[in-house]
């Protein structure tokens, strides 16, 4: 798993590469974590994820809580169809916030 | 050697290691394809069998572990029937249960994709008596 941290128009975009699994998750876990506590929103880019197990999504839940406990906005972009499967499954694409696009995320908390 | 009217399709033998899952991803992906699963059926095995490993290093091993893990996969009919087996101690299979999934937190979630894309899961008592055995079924489509 690859990731990246870049700031656009005042909110923090991690974007992960590759399996996000049980090997990678505490890593993604630190990043989303970190993201989270420097107080700006945080977009999650999942387009270039091929893998998502129960361990990552349980990174982007506890980012999710701790962003809602900050009162920022925490949602996820480009989620491609394996990763929005795994969501499905366990429910929680009704929870997070989920935009097409990165644009269309930040013109939204705009 | 396979069973009358099953065939042999995947072997494994694996340390209960996260770093060999992506490995046994690929393996499972290949034999379950071969079998003629559809994409997204394959997608969700795989994430069921990645997620039944991840409780055996878990629940079974209590971690990361030079402990064995062995997969089998056979197809019997119009079905895939998957061994999971370990050698730790035998683990109460009702501490290994989904959990409500309308109470949001972080965790618990592999044991209900298992139940979820399985059409069968049962824990076994393996043939050598010892550790655990956890058998799934799964229709091809």
């Amino acid at each position: 798993m690859e990731h990246a941290v870049r700031e656009e128009q005042g909110s923090l975009v991690v974007s992960f590469e590759g399996d996000v699994d049980l090997e990678h998750s505490p890593k993604a876990r630190e990043v989303l974590l970190r993201c989270v506590a420097a107080g700006q929103d945080v977009f999650v880019d999942l387009a270039a994820v091929s893998y998502i197990d129960s361990s990552g999504v349980a990174s982007l839940v506890e980012a999710f809580q701790a962003a809602r406990q900050k009162g920022t906005r925490f949602a996820l972009v480009a989620v491609n169809a394996a990763a929005l499967r795994v969501l499905e499954l366990a429910r929680l694409d009704r929870v997070f916030t989920i935009h097409e696009t990165l644009s269309e995320g930040i013109r939204g908390s705009a | 050697m396979s069973r009358a009217g099953s065939k042999r399709v995947l072997q494994l033998s694996f340390p209960a290691r996260a770093a060999e899952l992506r490995g046994i991803r690929d393996a499972v992906r290949d034999a379950v394809e071969g079998c003629g699963c559809s994409a997204e059926s394959t997608a969700d095995i795989v994430l069921a069998i990645d997620e039944a490993c991840q409780n055996v290093i878990r629940h079974a091993y209590c971690g990361e572990s030079d402990g064995l893990i062995e997969l089998e996969i056979e197809r019997r009919g119009n079905g895939l029937v998957f061994s999971l087996i370990d050698h730790a101690p035998a683990i109460d299979p009702s501490r290994v249960q989904p959990r409500d999934l309308d109470d949001i937190r972080p965790g618990g979630l592999g044991t209900h994709f298992i139940r979820r894309v399985m059409d069968q899961v049962e824990f076994q008592k393996p043939a050598s008596g010892r550790g655990n055995l956890l058998k799934m079924v799964r229709r091809i489509d």
